[in-house]
C-alpha cells in the first residue's frame, strides 16, 4: 500500500510538472487568434453561368430544417418539395428532432453520400454546418441556404423571407402604433443562437433608439428555444417580473402562438399587446378572440418555392451565385441575386381580423 | 497490488454473469456483450450490402468521427460505472471546455495555452465532483446533476450565448471529419480515441487497479475492508472523467468549428446509454470496456445507416431506446433462466 500511494504521488507530482512546463513553453509563443492563418477559400462562382440553360430533369433535392415537427418549416419544405414536381424533379426533408448546433451535421454527410443534386438548410448555427457543406459544394452538389444563413462561404445562395432589416424594424413600428410608443417592452425568441432571430432583434434594438421610441423600454429578451412548452414558460415568467408590461414581440411562429395561448387564458388578456411572427392557422383563433390584434409573416411556401426553383436554376447551370445573375422561379416571376448570393423574398405580410381568413397555412 | 486477488475473493456476494462459470461457447454466447458486438457486425453487414455510400472510407470516416466525444468520455465513464458510481455532469464539462476554448481564443490567447488550461479546468470539475462524493458522502448521481447544471451554467457565465468560431486552420484540420490517417478511413480523432481504448481496456482487464474497480463495484464495504484504498481510487476516477470531457470539449470545437455554451447539450445520456448498451451494470461491478467501445459504435453506426436509409429522427430515437431496455433487461433475464436451470441441475431436491 505503502508503495502505490507514494507511486501515485509521484505520478499526480510528474504530470503536474509536466503539465505546468507545457503551460509556461506555450505561453511563451504560439498560435493565437492575430497570426492564425485566415481561410479564405471562397466557394461558388468559379464556374461560367448559361442563362439560356433549361432546368435539369430528375434533379434530386433534399431539404434540411432546422428541426423536422416544426410546422412552419414543414410548411416551407412541403412547398419546395411540391414545386420540384413542377419541373420534373423530386424533393425529400430530413433533418433532427432538436435544434442544436451541431444536429445537422450528420445529415449533411449522409445527403453527400447519398449523391443529392442541392441540398436546403435551414442553419442552426451557421459555422458547425460549413465544414460539411463546404465538401458538398467540393462534390458539385449545389448548397442553397434559406430561412437561416449559413456562413457565406458555406453555400452559394441564401434565400432570405424579407429583407432582415425591414422584418425587425417593421415589428417594433406595428408594436410602437399599438401600444403608443409608451410603456415596458420584451422579446420572446426562439433559440440563442438562431442566425435569423439574432439579426432581426439587431435591427429591433436599433429602431428603438430612434427618438421616437424613447419612453419605449427593451426589458428582456427571453429564450423559449422554439419549444412550445417552454415558450409558454417564458410567457409567464415575463409576466411575472414585469407586471407592467405593455407588450411583446415574438418573432418566433412556435413563440408567438404559445404567448398568445398563454395570454388569452389570463388577465394579461387585452393588457399586454403581442405582435411578432406567425402563422394564420395557428393565430387564427388568438385573432378572433382579440388576445391578438395583428401580427406578420411571409409566405412560407412561397419561401420554399422559390428555394426549390433557385436550388433547380444552380444545378442546371442557369446561374452560379453570382451578383447580378437572374433566373425564373416558376409562378412567382424573375428574381435577381443581390450582394453575397442573397435572394430576397419580398415585403413581410400583416394578418388582422380583416384578411386572416384569406390565408391557409 | 498483491491485496487484488484477495478482493476478488472476498467479494463472493457479486454474481459474475454466466461466462465466468462457463467457458464453452454457449456461456461466450449467453454474454451480453459479445452479444452487441455480434450485433454491431450484423448491422455493419447489412449496411454494407444494402446502402449504397455505406460502405466509403468517406462515409466511415465521418460516422465515427460523429461519435468521437461521446465515446471518449465512454472511457472514464465505463470505469466509474463498473466502480458503481455515475458522472452526469460530463456534457456540461464539454460545454465549458469548449465556452472557455472560445472566451480564451477570443482574448488572444495561444491555442497552445489553452489546451492546458481547459484540461486543468476539466480536472478541477473531476475533483470537485469526486470530492463531494467521497470526503462529503453524497451520492454520485445527485452531485453531478448538480454539477451539471453548475459547469453548464459557468459555461454561459464564459461565452454567454456567442459563438466562437475562427480556429487557426492547423488545429482545425485536425478534428475535421475530412482529415483522415494517411491510407485509412480514420481521422485524427478517432486514431487518438484507439489508443485510449487500448490503454483503457489494460487498466481496467489487467492492472490492479482495474480489478478494484470490480471490487468497489459489486461491494464497496468488503473493497474497503480487503485494504482497497476506496475514496482515493473514486476520486481519481471523477478527475479522469472531467480531464477527459473537457478534452472532449476541445475536439468539439475544432471539429465544428463553432465554440458555444450549449455545445454536447444532452450528450451525457447518450454516454451512459452507449455504456450500458455495451452491457456495463449500473450497479457496478459487471462489464467490459470491449462491451462499452461495442456499445458506443452500434448506436453510432446504427445512425448512421439509419440516416443514410431516410429513416426520421423519431423512429431512430426509439430504436435507441429499445435497444437500451433490451440491453439492461436481457441479462437479467438471462441469469435467471441460468440460475434457475443450475439449481435444478444442482438437484435441490434430495
Amino acid at each position: 500500500m505503502m508503495l502505490r500511494t507514494a507511486a501515485g504521488r509521484r505520478a499526480v507530482a510528474t504530470a503536474t510538472g509536466a503539465l505546468s512546463l507545457a503551460l509556461a513553453l506555450s505561453a511563451c509563443s504560439g498560435t493565437t487568434k492575430d497570426s492564425s492563418d485566415k481561410e479564405s477559400t471562397k466557394a461558388g462562382a468559379t464556374a461560367k453561368a448559361d442563362p439560356g440553360a433549361a432546368l435539369k430533369k430528375g434533379l434530386k433535392l433534399a431539404f434540411l430544417p432546422k428541426q423536422i415537427n416544426n410546422p412552419y418549416e414543414k410548411i416551407v419544405d412541403d412547398a419546395g418539395i411540391e414545386a420540384a414536381k413542377e419541373y420534373g424533379g423530386t424533393g425529400k426533408e430530413v433533418g433532427p428532432s432538436d435544434a442544436s448546433a451541431s444536429s445537422q451535421v450528420s445529415y449533411i454527410n449522409t445527403l453527400i453520400q447519398q449523391r443529392q443534386d442541392a441540398i436546403l438548410v435551414a442553419a442552426n448555427d451557421p459555422n458547425a454546418v460549413c465544414g460539411p457543406l463546404k465538401q458538398a459544394m467540393k462534390k458539385n452538389i449545389k448548397v442553397v441556404a434559406y430561412d437561416s444563413d449559413t456562413a457565406k462561404e458555406c453555400r452559394q445562395l441564401f434565400i432570405n423571407q424579407a429583407s432582415s432589416e425591414e422584418i425587425g424594424r417593421s415589428l417594433v413600428q406595428h408594436l410602437g402604433e399599438q401600444i403608443g410608443y409608451k410603456g415596458k417592452v420584451a422579446i420572446l425568441s426562439a433559440t440563442q443562437n438562431a442566425t435569423n432571430q439574432n439579426t432581426w432583434i439587431e435591427f429591433m434594438k436599433d429602431e428603438l433608439k430612434l427618438p421616437k421610441y424613447k419612453d419605449m423600454k427593451l426589458v428582456k429578451v427571453a429564450y423559449g428555444d422554439d419549444a412550445d412548452q417552454k415558450s409558454f414558460q417564458q410567457t409567464q415568467g415575463l409576466m411575472q417580473a414585469y407586471p407592467d408590461l405593455k407588450g411583446i414581440i415574438s418573432p418566433t411562429t412556435v413563440g408567438i402562438a404559445a404567448a398568445a395561448r398563454y395570454l388569452s387564458d389570463s388577465s394579461y388578456k387585452g393588457k399586454v399587446v403581442l405582435n411578432g411572427l406567425g402563422t394564420p392557422n395557428q393565430m387564427r383563433k388568438y385573432v378572433k378572440d382579440d388576445t391578438v390584434e395583428q401580427f406578420s409573416l411571409w409566405n412560407p411556401e412561397e419561401l420554399g418555392y422559390l428555394g426549390s426553383y433557385a436550388a433547380a436554376a444552380l444545378a442546371s447551370g442557369q446561374i452560379t451565385g453570382a451578383e447580378g445573375e437572374k433566373f425564373k422561379a416558376g409562378k412567382l416571376g424573375e428574381y435577381t441575386i443581390g450582394k453575397d448570393g442573397e435572394v430576397i423574398l419580398g415585403k413581410p405580410t400583416v394578418f388582422d381580423k380583416k384578411n386572416i381568413d384569406k390565408f391557409d397555412f | 497490488m498483491a491485496t487484488a486477488p484477495e478482493t476478488e475473493k472476498a467479494v463472493p456476494a457479486a454474481p459474475k454473469g454466466p461466462a465466468r462459470t462457463k467457458g464453452s461457447l454457449r456461456g461466450l454466447a449467453l454474454r451480453w456483450d459479445s452479444a452487441v458486438g455480434a450485433l454491431l457486425v450484423a448491422v455493419v453487414v447489412v449496411g454494407l450490402a444494402t446502402t449504397d455510400g455505406f460502405g466509403s472510407g468517406e462515409n466511415l470516416a465521418f460516422a465515427f468521427n460523429d461519435i468521437v466525444e461521446v465515446a471518449l468520455i465512454a472511457l472514464p465513464m465505463t470505469l466509474l460505472v463498473v466502480a458503481g458510481q455515475v458522472d452526469l455532469s460530463v456534457a456540461s464539462m464539454l460545454g465549458l471546455g469548449s465556452a472557455l476554448t472560445g472566451a480564451l481564443w477570443d482574448a488572444g490567447w495561444a491555442f497552445e495555452t489553452i489546451v492546458p488550461v481547459v484540461l486543468l479546468v476539466g480536472v478541477a470539475g473531476g475533483l470537485l465532483n469526486g470530492w463531494l462524493v467521497t470526503r462529503v458522502g453524497l451520492p454520485s448521481l445527485a452531485v453531478t446533476i448538480g454539477t451539471l447544471a453548475l459547469y453548464r451554467g459557468l459555461a454561459s457565465v464564459a461565452l454567454g450565448s456567442d459563438a466562437v468560431t475562427d480556429f487557426p486552420q492547423t488545429y482545425a484540420d485536425w478534428a475535421v471529419d475530412t482529415t483522415t490517417v494517411p491510407g485509412t478511413f480514420l481521422t485524427y480523432p478517432v486514431l487518438l480515441f484507439i489508443v485510449l481504448a487500448a490503454v483503457t481496456a489494460i487498466v481496467l482487464h489487467a492492472t490492479g487497479l482495474g480489478r478494484s474497480l470490480f471490487a468497489i463495484g459489486a461491494q464497496e464495504e468488503a473493497a474497503y475492508f480487503a485494504g482497497i484504498r476506496v475514496k482515493r481510487i473514486k476520486l481519481l476516477l471523477f478527475v479522469v472523467t472531467g480531464l477527459f470531457s473537457a478534452f472532449a470539449g476541445i475536439v468539439f470545437t475544432l471539429r465544428y468549428g463553432s465554440a458555444r455554451a450549449d455545445n454536447g447539450l444532452g450528450f451525457e445520456m447518450l454516454v451512459i446509454a452507449s455504456v450500458l448498451l455495451g452491457g456495463i451494470d449500473f450497479d457496478g461491478g459487471k462489464g467490459t470496456l470491449f462491451g462499452a467501445v461495442a456499445g458506443v459504435l452500434l448506436i453510432g453506426v446504427l445512425k448512421n445507416l439509419l440516416t443514410l436509409n431516410d429513416i426520421a429522427n423519431e423512429v431512430q430515437v426509439i430504436v435507441t431506446g429499445l435497444l437500451l431496455v433490451a440491453s439492461v433487461l436481457t441479462p437479467r433475464v438471462i441469469a435467471t433462466v441460468v440460475e434457475r436451470r443450475h439449481r435444478r441441475a444442482a438437484g435441490t431436491r434430495p
